[in-house]
């Protein structure tokens, strides 16, 4: 194996992070559709920070090894159309990703406060806050956006 | 000789191509979830469920797209051709696969039965099985994604 065959290889592995992510938040969005105590939500904090880590992984791991590919790579250019298509999916993907974490985490600064205070009972603001519609059309966003990444890696439009 | 394939690879191997990947990519997700909620559960009956249930229903079903896609475009590229060298990268797929599939049977099985016996108020133990397979199975799912992606000699 080459050098790049080995970067390509870690490029790849990172997207199976990032998607990896992205499924860990698809069960929480579910779990938490029905988790109206704070000790329920807070109890999921541990599974969101391997989401969350997987995501991160992902995100920066194909997004520096997919630009450090395309300058090493032959046959392929940075400024190649489905090059910079998935450079500006990457784009989106991670600022939806952002808005879909800030959603979420709305429900478990809740959960803490409430936590904090002694409540411990079913209490419908942080059900509200954890069923966020928002939240969910952030993550069905995303997860469009991400398999169009991997659209555009698979047929490479251009290339 | 990677970026060869990469470059050149014909349109038709695409859509087999994108399943098979789509399908593993879920598969390590759903085995990612379902370590993480066995694993951070500490006996909370509703996390653990819902970690058995994730390799279930979002594992199996991708594990099965995983298999059928990789068939499909192994059998397009000519890999089961007469005279066609057997490729390392290709057999690491296949261990990882059918016997990784066999352990992931097991997983489910062992993880089904735990579900149940936390019904009857009894131990966790099945699912702690569950949990020790599915972090095995991810360790040979790096492998195997990084032999499928690297395609070693």
């Amino acid at each position: 194996m080459s050098f790049d065959d080995w970067i390509l290889a870690l490029h790849v592995l990172s997207a199976f992070a990032f998607v990896a992510g992205m499924v860990i938040f698809w069960v929480l969005i579910v779990a938490v559709r029905r988790t109206d105590t704070p000790e329920g939500t807070i109890r999921m904090e541990p599974i969101v920070k391997v989401g969350n880590a997987a995501v991160g992984i992902g995100a920066g791991g194909t997004i520096v090894l997919g630009i450090w590919l395309a300058f090493s790579y032959g046959g392929y250019d940075i400024w190649d159309g489905w090059i910079i298509a998935a450079i500006v999916l990457w784009a989106i993907a991670a600022a939806v990703g952002q808005r879909t974490g800030n959603a979420y985490m709305q429900g478990m600064n809740k959960a803490q406060e409430l936590q904090a205070a002694g409540q411990t009972g079913p209490n419908a603001e942080l059900l509200a806050l954890n069923r966020t519609q928002n939240g969910v059309l952030l993550h069905g966003l995303a997860t469009v956006v991400v398999v169009l990444i991997l659209i555009d890696m698979i047929w490479k439009p251009g290339a | 000789m990677s970026t060869v394939l990469a470059v050149s690879r014909p349109t038709e191997w695409n859509f087999p191509l994108f399943l098979h990947v789509l399908g593993a990519m879920v598969l390590v997700g759903s085995t990612l979830t379902c370590a993480s909620l066995l694993g951070f559960a500490h006996g909370d009956v509703r996390l653990l469920r819902l970690g058995y249930w994730t390799l279930l229903l979002v594992g199996l079903p991708a594990f099965i797209l995983t298999r059928l896609a990789g068939e499909w475009l192994a059998d397009r590229e000519g890999w089961y051709d007469e005279g066609v060298p057997d490729q390392v990268w290709l057999g690491i797929g296949f261990i990882v696969t059918d016997l990784g599939g066999l352990l992931f049977l097991i997983g489910l099985i062992a993880g089904g039965i735990g579900v149940r016996r936390l019904r009857r108020g009894k131990g966790t133990r099945l699912l702690t099985t569950t949990m020790a397979i599915s972090v095995v199975l991810l360790a040979a799912y790096v492998v195997a994604v990084w032999a499928m992606a690297g395609k070693p000699d």
